[in-house]
């Protein structure tokens, strides 16, 4: 008798142990299933329709509702949504260079700032690493706006500055450089599927400003775990300052940065606040990226159904750049190993 | 310590200069052209980070509403007018500034505490126990995270927007979709969720909370388990272990956690100019844009660059205060995955 209730509060209590950590998960899973996992399978189910304003009171239940089966999908892909100036896989490629060319901008420009900021000796050392923090500590929907403002052609800083450059050389009239409205693009064949507006590269400035400071941070971070004796070899043996940096400090930083870099990836890729403040996808859909367009055709198209679909897409485009950026994240932990 | 006393018998200038600012000891000493190279290197990128931030400043102190028609990034009178006219009469609706303050506050710190409270348990849970459905439960809940924020808004748009509190009349009041009011009449609307703070703090959790769980977790696997072990071997249940000691050690990274949950929603602008309609539950960063919105010609420029400031100085100085927690929150979790 006594050793059957032993082995029941024993079991009982591997019951208990079993279930523990699943009574943990419950608030989360509540909490998602009605704010997460139900809105998407909801999500799922509009994309299959053309809802639309006229059913937004009754939802699912309304009687206008109709369920077209994939072709919010065929729409979107071939370009049959009733939206001025936009194609799939222009945006789409688009929003990969958008992010591809920032990376590539903001990372170099980001260590190489942290390996000036890392000489020993230099002066007012603190007071530069304070100024140079300021960018990423200001919200992105202010930065843009002020870059937006900037980029103005009549009363824009950058026009200004640059007709007070040229005045310098002698020049007289004012220069008024449509920043962010001109269509044509300065270099037709940068980007075969479709221009690269003016505005693109203002905007590159704009966010080269804003995204720089982060990468240095990390570096910064990263070069200050690089013993210092390694470079004391290396000058002994007669490397020069260049061919230490190549040998000593790229290879070193290299699990920092490609974190940071893949990171630095996806923020670009969805860099809603910005481009929506700076440009809104225009002129003409150029600078549009898929988050920016899909948040057009909720809040302004009203076109609920293409939004569900397009969302659709956007998960799997996201599921696609994750594995990828993952299996680079993943390639770092092998080399450090 | 020795360069400290070295340096003692040089006049008060020289010993400013080479000030030890950078924590190291016994660096060595820059040549002086190469010192003055690196000066003027750093100089002119911290003008280019203070660039956009010195333009903004500047309107911020004009008392004329007007942009200059020149370059001006040194403030040329100090007038606090447009920071007192932005206090007192933020847009040009009957909306006061306290009104702003508190809607953003009440978003902001509500969606930061509710998605760190039913973050943590699941944190705990994923980090320190094996578990069959371990890994698919954590797919379920990460995988969000890939989404853009904007990705899940359509569905919550278009659910939150059927639950409606309509008053029949006759001191009748329905909750659609759950009831509704009788046969033939319309009813008046009084609340809809959609259109409320409420609502957009809902839609906010959502993207909120896998962060939260995913920035949790990767702080909770970096505590030793060895307090945990001791514990239970003096006898104490999981609860306890849960309460007692893994809390307890987990107080900083709860509170960057919440920070980073109310600094990333205090800026956020696309759900909630998604969802809200009504001026008095507008928030500060939707002020913002709708100050230079449509009607371009009429923006009082330095109301809005006031707003601005306004907008990101409690981020900012957060964010400086924190940063060294975040940072490394940011890449401990990046390099882990």
């Amino acid at each position: 008798m006594a050793t059957a209730t032993a082995k029941m509060t024993k079991s009982r209590t591997d019951i208990r142990k079993a279930i523990l950590p699943y009574l943990y998960l419950v608030p989360a899973f509540a909490v998602m299933a009605v704010i997460t996992f139900y809105p998407l399978i909801y999500q799922l189910i509009v994309s299959f329709t053309d809802f639309q304003t006229k059913d937004l009171r009754y939802g699912l239940a309304s009687p206008e509702l109709n369920f077209i089966g994939l072709k919010n999908y065929i729409d979107i892909l071939t370009g049959g949504l009733p939206v001025q100036n936009f194609e799939f896989f222009r945006v789409l490629v688009y929003n990969f260079w958008w992010a591809l060319t920032n990376v590539m901008v903001h990372v170099p420009a980001g260590v190489v700032i942290a390996v000036l900021l890392n000489t020993q000796g230099l002066w007012f050392k603190k007071i530069y690493r304070a100024i140079y923090i300021l960018p990423v500590v200001i919200p992105p929907i202010v930065v843009a706006t002020v870059w937006r403002n900037i980029f103005d052609e009549q009363y824009g800083a950058m026009n200004q500055f640059l007709t007070a450059f040229a005045q310098f050389f002698g020049s007289v009239d004012p220069i008024r450089i449509r920043w962010l409205t001109e269509y044509a693009p300065p270099i037709a064949w940068l980007l075969p599927t479709g221009p690269l507006p003016l505005a693109y590269y203002a905007m590159m400035i704009a966010n080269f400003w804003l995204g720089w400071p982060f990468m240095t941070v990390v570096a910064t971070g990263a070069l200050q775990s690089i013993p210092k004796d390694l470079y004391e070899a290396a000058s002994i043996d007669g490397a020069t300052g260049t061919q230490q940096f190549w040998n000593i400090t790229v290879p070193l930083l290299r699990p920092a940065m490609i974190p940071a870099a893949v990171y630095g990836f996806t923020t670009s890729f969805n860099l809603f606040a910005f481009v929506f403040f700076m440009t809104q996808g225009g002129p003409a859909r150029t600078t549009e990226i898929l988050v920016t367009f899909a948040y057009d055709l909720v809040r302004n198209l009203r076109l609920f159904g293409a939004a569900a679909a397009f969302s659709v897409f956007i998960f799997f485009v996201a599921l696609i750049v994750f594995l990828i950026t993952n299996r680079v994240t993943g390639a770092t932990e092998s080399y450090t190993a | 310590m020795t360069t400290l006393t070295k340096k003692t018998n040089k006049n008060i200038f020289v010993r400013f200069l080479t000030m030890n600012t950078s924590n190291e000891v016994g660096g060595r000493e820059v040549p002086l052209w190469r010192q003055i190279l690196l000066q003027v290197l750093t100089l002119v990128i911290a003008l280019e980070v203070m660039f956009p931030i010195m333009y903004i400043i500047t309107l911020s102190f004009s008392s004329k509403t007007t942009r200059p028609s020149s370059l001006e990034i040194i403030p040329k009178e100090l007038s606090l007018v447009a920071f007192q006219q932005v206090l007192d009469r933020p847009t040009a609706n009957p909306v006061t500034f306290t009104q702003l303050l508190t809607n953003s506050f009440m978003l902001s710190v509500g969606v930061g505490l509710v998605a760190l409270l039913v973050a943590v348990t699941a944190a705990y849970s994923f980090s320190r126990f094996k578990f069959k459905a371990r890994q698919v439960l954590m797919v379920m809940v990460f995988i969000p995270l890939l989404m853009p924020g904007v990705g899940l808004a359509t569905p919550l748009y278009l659910l939150m927007n059927q639950f409606r509190l309509m008053d029949c009349g006759e001191g009748i009041t329905a909750l659609y979709p759950l009831m509704s009011c009788a046969e033939g009449v319309a009813g008046k609307m009084v609340f809809n969720l959609r259109d409320s703070l409420l609502g957009v703090g809902i839609a906010m959790v959502a993207g909120a909370l896998p962060f939260a769980v995913w920035n949790l977790k990767g702080y909770l696997d970096t505590i030793p388990l060895d307090l945990e072990e001791a514990a239970s071997i003096d006898g104490a249940d999981s609860n306890q272990i849960f309460f007692l000691i893994v809390l307890p050690l987990a107080i900083p990274q709860l509170a960057v956690t919440f920070f980073l949950g109310f600094i990333g929603h205090w800026q956020e602008f696309a759900l909630s100019w998604l969802f809200l309609s009504k001026p008095e539950s507008y928030t500060l960063a939707m002020t913002l844009y709708n100050m230079t919105g449509q009607y371009a010609n009429a923006i009082p420029w330095n109301r809005f660059a006031a707003m601005a400031i306004i907008v990101a100085l409690p981020v900012a100085v957060m964010y400086i205060a924190l940063q060294k927690y975040i940072t490394g929150g940011l890449t401990s979790g990046a390099v882990k995955g």
